[in-house]
């Protein structure tokens, strides 16, 4: 079982996504360079966070134009297993992989904290281990995390059951408090807080069981026992 | 702004010729304050730079430090006053940026950046305010998008600062032994220049530093670009993997200039470059502007045949701009060629080295009367005087601060930034903390008991997660050194720093000199700024909740040392008194005690006491923890003292211990059998934080009101003004 974490220029959670997976959670994962092909044997695709670009005309969009992401799009298409967190999710936005858009944060700061989310959805490839309504402690970095969506989208969102997490707190902004989204299919899933600085103890000031609950529904997924 | 008469003589003489302009501006950029270090440079030798986990090499740039394993720390402090004070956002981004190239240098990954921020005062100066949100925004928006994590630092406020700004960045990397960068070169090998494209910006930084502030020159401030920051960084790394690395530094003050001269002494080599083959942003650049421009995200990178083609193709995956500029030779020259003409040709051991100065000192008279006062008056209300304390900018939480910076990616952060100290985990299993400590207000007043206590801070902060200090980096900052007074407290700085790192054997593993920090108001107080350190082998002290029936236990003694501290300057705008005064055998028993008790563990969380006093610092607890507290006064080892001089002095080298009641007894014997003075002076329960003498409450505030002052008051004041 194979997990490929793509890095573009300007990515900078790439290497603590890779240490999570592999690491951690004993998941083969190679970092892929945004104009490499991607490897054939893959079972999942990770879009870490960062400021791909430097975040130049607006986060994400520039990424969304790198030659894997014709690939990733095929793989969508396909099933597979895809989450973005942060810049990661911000460039599956930009890509027209899931919809809304990533506003700046209402305190127009960048704001790097700890808070909670709530899990909305519990049938994603990233959520199957974890309860509905489970809280989970997990650290937040961003300065355009605030998702937003025109009431239609919102209300296909809420009927498609495509809204995976939502913060338990205001935090910035974002519409119906969302914290993650997925596509239709619900194989395709971005969120703005970082799982991967969340599920180790020594790291995570409060509970890191939950938030590690989100790579072992990955391993689920894919079929590994823990 | 050039050399002076003498050093143009000397010059003349060394070279035996008059050098033609172009060769002067060069010399001009190397032999400035800022580069050549000719105040400072003599007085620097006593610093004690040895030590068992030291490794030192020809041309580091950073301080590098064995950590067992096979893995190496390495550090560096850097600031960047000047042009913040002109250009905050730009100023301090790029001094972050400088920093972060320095730990590259030595082939090490930058995990860490600490910093020290020093502006007027915020609550009346809406200068003062514009440029400390800007300064913020600049290394957020730099150190964000590089990725790597702001852990820690501190800030000041002070009158002196008024028109200007202190922006010290520390940085701190992590990587292997045998990667470190090797600085060696032969005859024939290539010189790359690696990153962004040089342009006009920074013309001249390293003089316009090197002198008092005068007038706004924005031309002299660098332009920030994270982006190619980043991708240089990555380049940078993975060309060291793949050993196409002989030799490198990074361009900073005094640009190609210093770069070229400085590797060329350093390597006992000469260097031969053309000016045609730069990759340039402007059109139509003099030959000087290109030698001391100071665009910002540029490396210098030697290299053999075999490995030139290999670090070209790195340098084409990550689309950063390089241009092979010029070639090792084995005189020992450098020779700056434009179009294969040669236009400037000077021995490099002369250009980097200038000529040392020594300058005259005398003791200021300021200090002959400052530590007389009159005491002022006890306020009536000290539960009100608390409040204020805690609303203070320079006591508030920094909170507004560290979350606008990442401190979370890399993912090693253990201890968080807004405690004591902050702890990284390394690859090895063990354990890194990391803090910074200045304090103007005291230096001022005495600046050998000043810095000594600054010193004290930071390794108490460090020692309160564990850790036990391994180094120290120092950043002096002070005003114009032609002043014989301003020179004496320079000195004095380093002669105690000196004598404070012999006595704990903490070898000083870097360092920076800033100097002419003044406007045409003055000169700044005394600011200079100690980092240290600290290795932990097993696991850190992570503060654990206090609960309800916790106890607290003070170590060392509090005295009647109260001058430059935020209770007579922010309560009774008094400047003057004795400031607090070390004793280094006492303070290093109580370090090496609570690291046994930490190590034993006896503790749940371990606290310095020092801006503020104990008042504060118990607060802290309390609001944090969101629990009361009980004090009894009279069990508190100390002087004979009023109660606001007991709850507000800065004694150094006390510390607070959180510890469990069934801990108690096993604790206080320890404190006894190690001779420390120690007392068990209260206990957590509650709403309340109460300071009371024999039953009778002196102080009694509740503790949600304490969190809205401490927590809310410096986000406010920025937010609203």
């Amino acid at each position: 079982m194979k997990v490929a974490v793509i890095v573009f220029p300007g990515s900078n959670c790439d290497r603590d996504m890779h240490h999570v997976l592999t690491d951690v959670f004993h998941l083969e994962s190679q970092l892929v360079w945004h104009t490499d092909e991607l490897p054939k044997n893959i079972d999942a695709i990770v879009l870490p966070g960062g400021f791909s670009y430097g975040d130049r005309l607006r986060a994400g969009v520039i990424a969304a134009h790198s030659p894997v992401i014709k690939d990733i799009k095929k793989m969508a298409e396909r099933g597979m297993p895809i989450l973005g967190v942060c810049n990661g999710f911000q460039i599956l936005v930009e890509s027209g992989l899931l919809p809304g858009a990533l506003l700046k944060n209402t305190s127009l700061n960048f704001m790097c904290k700890w808070t909670e989310i709530i899990v909305k959805n519990n049938k994603t490839p990233f959520t199957n281990k974890l309860k509905l309504g489970q809280r989970i402690p997990i650290a937040i970095a961003n300065g355009e995390g605030r998702y937003y969506a025109d009431d239609k989208t919102l209300a296909s969102l809420k009927k498609n059951n495509q809204i995976v997490f939502t913060y338990a707190e205001e935090v910035n902004g974002a519409s119906l408090d969302i914290a993650g989204i997925c596509n239709k299919a619900g194989n395709v899933v971005g969120m703005m807080p970082h799982p991967e600085r969340s599920a180790e103890q020594i790291i995570n000031p409060n509970n890191s069981k939950p938030a590690s609950l989100i790579f072992e529904s990955l391993l689920n997924t894919l079929g590994v026992t823990a | 702004m050039s050399l002076t008469p003498q050093e143009f003589e000397y010059l003349e003489k060394k070279i035996g010729r008059k050098p033609n302009p172009l060769e002067l501006q060069i010399v001009a950029a190397e032999w400035s304050e800022h580069c050549s270090y000719k105040s400072s440079k003599k007085h620097l030798k006593i610093l004690p730079k040895e030590g068992k986990r030291v490794i030192s090499g020809p041309g580091y740039d950073s301080g590098v430090l064995d950590v067992g394993d096979g893995y190496v720390v390495t550090v560096h402090i850097e600031s960047h006053n000047h042009p913040s004070a002109v250009e905050p956002y730009g100023g301090a981004a790029t001094g972050v940026g400088g920093v972060i190239r320095d730990i590259l240098s030595a082939g090490t990954r930058p995990i860490a950046i600490l910093d020290g921020l020093r502006f007027g005062n915020i609550e009346q100066d809406k200068h003062a305010l514009w440029l400390f949100k800007n300064a913020v925004r600049g290394i957020a928006d730099y150190g964000n998008c590089l990725g790597i994590p702001t852990i820690g630092g501190e800030i000041e406020f002070d009158k002196c600062f008024t028109n200007y700004a202190l922006v010290d960045v520390a940085s701190i990397g992590f990587g292997k032994k045998e990667n470190l960068i090797r600085n060696k070169a032969e005859k024939g090998d290539y010189v790359v220049l690696i990153g962004g494209s040089t342009g006009r910006d920074g013309i001249g930084g390293s003089q316009f530093a090197s002198d008092k502030l005068e007038a706004e020159n924005r031309s002299a401030v660098q332009i920030p670009d994270p982006f190619i920051e980043k991708l240089v960084i990555e380049v940078i790394l993975e060309a060291r993997n793949q050993k196409c690395i002989k030799a490198m530094k990074d361009l900073g003050g005094g640009g190609l200039s210093c770069a070229i001269s400085e590797t060329a002494d350093a390597l006992g080599v000469g260097i031969e470059l053309d000016l045609s083959l730069v990759h340039k942003r402007e059109q139509n650049m003099s030959p000087s502007e290109l030698m001391v421009s100071e665009s910002q995200e540029r490396m210098l990178v030697v290299t053999d045949l075999k490995k030139l083609g290999t670090l070209k193709k790195i340098c084409e995956k990550f689309r950063v701009p390089y241009s092979v500029i010029g070639k090792v030779k084995n005189d020992n020259l450098m020779e700056v060629k434009l179009d294969k003409n040669t236009i400037a040709k000077l021995p490099s051991p002369i250009v980097a080295n200038a000529p040392l100065l020594d300058r005259p000192s005398s003791k200021p008279k300021y200090l002959h009367n400052i530590e007389k006062i009159k005491k002022p008056k006890t306020p009536k209300n000290l539960s009100q005087t608390l409040l204020r304390m805690l609303s203070n900018p320079n006591i508030a939480s920094k909170q507004w601060v560290y979350t606008q910076y990442d401190h979370e990616v890399g993912i090693r952060t253990v201890v968080k930034p807004g405690s004591d100290g902050s702890v990284l985990r390394l690859d090895n299993g063990k354990f890194l903390a990391a803090k910074i400590d200045g304090n103007s207000k005291h230096c001022y007043i005495n600046p050998r008991d000043g810095v000594i206590g600054c010193f004290d801070e930071a390794c108490r902060n460090v020692v309160c997660t564990g850790a036990k200090p391994i180094g120290m980096v120092d950043h002096l900052q002070f005003g114009n050194p032609e002043d014989p007074e301003i020179f004496w407290t320079f000195k004095e700085s380093v002669q105690a720093i000196t004598d404070y790192a012999k006595y704990f054997e903490i070898p000083c593993v870097g360092g920076k000199v800033s100097l002419y920090n003044e406007t045409d108001k003055g000169p700044i107080k005394p600011t200079p700024l100690i980092g240290v350190l600290g290795l932990i082998e097993r696991k850190p002290l992570i503060p654990q909740k206090i609960e309800d029936g916790d106890l607290l236990v003070m170590l060392g003694t509090t005295k009647d040392e109260l001058g430059g501290s935020e209770y007579y300057e922010y309560i009774h705008d008094l400047v003057g008194g004795k400031c607090p005064a070390v004793d280094m055998k006492s303070s290093k028993k109580t370090q090496d005690a609570v690291l046994d008790l930490i190590e034993k563990d006896m503790v749940k969380v371990a606290h310095d006491c020092s801006k503020g006093g104990l008042a504060v610092a118990i607060s802290k607890l309390c609001i944090t923890n969101n629990i009361g507290c009980t004090v009894s006064l009279e069990k508190i080892p100390s002087e004979k003292l009023h109660h606001d001089e007991l709850i507000f002095s800065e004694s150094h080298s006390r510390f607070l211990l959180v510890i469990k009641p069934e801990d108690e007894k096993k604790t206080m014997s320890i404190l006894k059998q190690s001779g420390i003075i120690h007392a068990r002076v209260g206990i957590f329960s509650g709403k309340d934080i109460v300071f009371q003498e024999k039953s009778s409450a002196v102080v009694r505030v509740r503790v949600d009101k304490a969190q809205e002052k401490w927590l809310n008051s410096l986000g406010a004041l920025v937010t609203h003004g």
